[in-house]
């Protein structure tokens, strides 16, 4: 067995933090794509719509993210594509994304005063009209925060994809963890590079936050 | 091609199934206790305590609410024996639950106890109340009352998080399942089942915590 | 006869501004001193001086002959007990009934014991008018009722005087009348009471001695028909007229 030095530990779990990376911002980037698409069916008029989205919403937010791997895993082998840990990951977290931005979405929509809908409408906007050039600039100043914010959320949960045997930051802990028999350095350091990557963002949710608490008072 | 899919299979392993409920629905109620507990207190410590402990706290919240659960499990389960603590999965589930949820129960109640009014507590020290009777009397409850919705998702949340304790075999829903489909290769039907039966555990678990709250926590 | 309260000249300042510049009072047993003056003399920050909710800088608070000591928990919470103090906003604690609001602190203070502390608030409740309101939530109460519980409250630590801060400013002109009575009879029973108040018949009619604040300072005082039939100062004069328009 080839003697692991801290910096070998280190160096392999950097190696594979970057499809932590990679993988979060698929997850964060492809959610938001769904995840606007899904507001837009969420304001509309239909009820049906709504309701729909709202089911969506309540699946993913009502389930583990887990639970949600194992089917897209399970669930692509059933189609009779070939399945990978790649494609499984990117789905569920993808997936997984845009019901938790949709929903943080809809709040900050909601936030925008009831009269300026009706300002908008009155002067014969139509609703992809006012949606666009009333309402939604004003949401997303509202949004930017809690939208940052939940990067944190999807870093985190690209943990999860370890289980269905993706190689990033947590598998390669484990896998480190296997070959050193050191587990609480190997795990201490797979925590604090997640702090690495998480922190900074929460910082910036968080000032932006106070920034836009302090531009309405 | 066609998909079959046979949940039979799957539900025929029912007693299995009805394990797992039981375990992940115990570990949750004892998490959210602990959790919340220390939560309150955590949340004392950084709005009135010293200002050492207030720097302490503060530093765990943002450990904590910064890495994986997944990561916290791992760190105690396989971690903290190497450093001479040995615990059994289901002790260490507990503990990755409760300090996980108490980081964020912190945070929570810390914003109920701000958004005190300040006539809340100048009314209470002027009846000669100590400053940990006004925080425990008058201060909590309400701020409890206040943030009780953010604090029922939040246990929902560690509820499903818990989901992750069966890659430790604590034998709770998701580890069911995962030996169920071992069992009989149904993997999408048995994981189609549980998510069901998660959904149906979210929804209830809140319903019942939404009514438990002011009769029980925050007492009216 | 040893006063309530004795006041040597207290300073107080917020930072770098002065509110109060030398304050001198003395309050004895069974008196209704009522202060006056306009928005920002200083009358509540007197007021919140003397139960310890602001720290002052110089000069000497006697309440009962015991003097208030800051940074001293257990000389401020013994002082509290002998000074109720009612506010403004009321200020009813919101997840407990009326009669647990004036339970709370004769059982957690005084260790009353729970049966005994109930009788008190029926008692005190009676007292305000309200027999049949122990078990109402605060939100349930209008203005007046709130007002009147938050007075029951006070009393139920059977202080030696009571501070009053403009409690009827927050409630509708029709629901002032019933605090007011409460007040009153209150002072008919001997209580010491020194209250702040915009109400100028009312302070005319109840207070044996009345205080005219004027820019942190003590400007005017006296008996109440003395003041208001023949003010000393322009001060004043200015402050009484400036009421009838
Ligand atoms: N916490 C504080 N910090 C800084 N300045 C204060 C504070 N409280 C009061 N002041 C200032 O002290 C002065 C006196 O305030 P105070 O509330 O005692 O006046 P008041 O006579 O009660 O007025 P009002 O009739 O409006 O209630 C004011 O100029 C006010 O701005
Ligand atoms: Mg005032």
């Amino acid at each position: 067995m080839v003697e692991f030095t801290l910096w070998d530990i280190l160096r392999n779990l950097a190696l594979a933090a970057r499809w932590t990376v990679v993988l979060s911002l698929i997850a964060f980037l492809g959610g938001g794509v769904v995840g606007a698409a899904l507001l837009v069916l969420r304001l509309s008029p239909s009820r049906i719509g709504r309701a729909l989205v709202e089911g969506y919403v309540e699946l993913f937010q009502g389930t583990p993210l887990l639970v949600q791997l194992f089917l897209a895993y399970f669930g692509i082998a059933l189609l009779g594509l070939n399945t990978s840990a790649w494609t499984a990951a990117t789905l569920a977290l993808t997936l997984y994304t845009s019901a938790f931005l949709v929903e943080i979405w809809r709040g900050c929509v909601e936030a925008v005063p009831r009269g300026q809908w009706e300002a908008g409408t009155s002067l014969a906007l139509s609703f992809s009209e006012n949606l666009r050039y009333v309402v939604l600039p004003q949401a997303l100043t509202i949004a930017i925060a809690p939208t940052v914010g939940f990067l944190v959320q999807v870093i985190k949960g690209t943990a999860l994809a370890s289980v269905i045997g993706f190689v990033e930051l947590t598998k390669a802990g484990s896998m480190v963890t296997n070959a050193t028999f050191r587990p609480f350095v190997v795990y201490s350091c797979v925590g604090l590079f997640y702090f690495v990557l998480c922190y900074p963002i929460s910082l910036v949710a968080k000032n932006l936050e106070r920034k836009l608490h302090a531009a309405h008072r | 091609m066609t998909v079959e899919l046979d949940f039979g299979a799957v539900l025929a392993s029912w007693p299995l199934l009805l394990v797992g409920v039981a375990w992940t629905l115990g570990l949750t109620a004892v998490s959210a206790v602990l959790g919340v507990l220390t939560g309150i207190a955590f949340a004392w410590a950084r709005s009135e305590g010293p200002v050492l402990l207030q720097t302490v706290v503060g530093a765990y919240v943002e450990l904590i609410r910064n890495t994986p659960f997944i990561v916290q499990l791992f760190f105690i389960f396989f971690g903290l024996p190497a450093a001479g603590f040995r615990l059994s999965p289901e002790v260490a589930s507990v503990i990755a639950m409760v300090v996980n949820l108490s980081a964020y129960a912190t945070e929570i109640v810390r914003a109920g106890i701000e958004a005190t009014p300040r006539g809340q507590r100048e009314a209470a020290i002027s009846l000669a109340l100590s400053p940990t009777q006004t925080f425990v009397y008058v201060v909590t409850p309400p701020a409890l009352a206040r943030i009780w919705p953010a604090l029922v998702s939040q246990i929902i949340i560690v509820m499903l998080g818990s989901a992750v304790c069966g890659q430790i075999s604590v034998p709770e829903l998701t580890f069911a399942t995962s030996l169920i489909q071992s069992r009989n290769f149904r993997s999408f039907e048995a994981f189609i089942i549980v998510a069901a039966i998660y959904l149906v555990l979210a929804f209830t678990v809140r319903r019942l915590l939404r009514w438990a709250g002011p009769r029980f926590v925050f007492g009216r | 006869m040893q006063p309530i309260v004795e006041i040597k000249g207290l300073r107080k300042s917020f930072g770098t501004h002065e509110v109060l510049k030398g304050i001198d009072l003395t309050v004895q047993p069974g008196e209704v001193v009522a202060i006056i003056g306009r928005s920002g003399s200083g009358k509540s920050t007197l007021l919140r001086c003397i139960n310890g909710l602001e720290a002052f800088q110089e000069g000497s608070l006697t309440v009962d002959g015991k003097p208030l000591i800051h940074g001293d928990p257990n000389a401020m919470r013994a002082l509290r007990q002998r000074v109720g103090m009612i506010f403004q906003s009321f200020n009813l604690f919101p997840h407990l009934s009326a009669g647990r609001n004036i339970m709370l602190a004769p059982g957690l203070v005084k260790r009353k014991v729970s049966s005994e502390a109930a009788d008190q608030a029926r008692g005190l409740l009676a007292r305000v008018g309200l027999t049949d309101k122990f078990d109402a939530m605060p939100d349930r109460l209008s203005g007046g009722q709130q007002q009147r519980v938050a007075i029951a409250r006070a009393l139920a630590m059977e202080p030696a005087v009571l501070l009053c801060d403009e409690i009827t400013s927050a409630l509708d002109p029709e629901l002032v009348g019933e605090v007011l009575r409460v007040v009153e009879s209150l002072a008919e029973e001997g209580m010491t009471l020194l209250m702040v108040t915009h109400e100028m018949s009312f302070a005319r009619k109840v207070s044996d001695r009345l205080i005219f604040m004027h820019q942190g300072r003590v400007h005017e005082m006296g008996s109440p028909d003395e003041l208001f039939a023949a003010p000393k100062t322009p001060e004043l004069r200015q402050f009484l007229s400036s009421l009838h328009e």
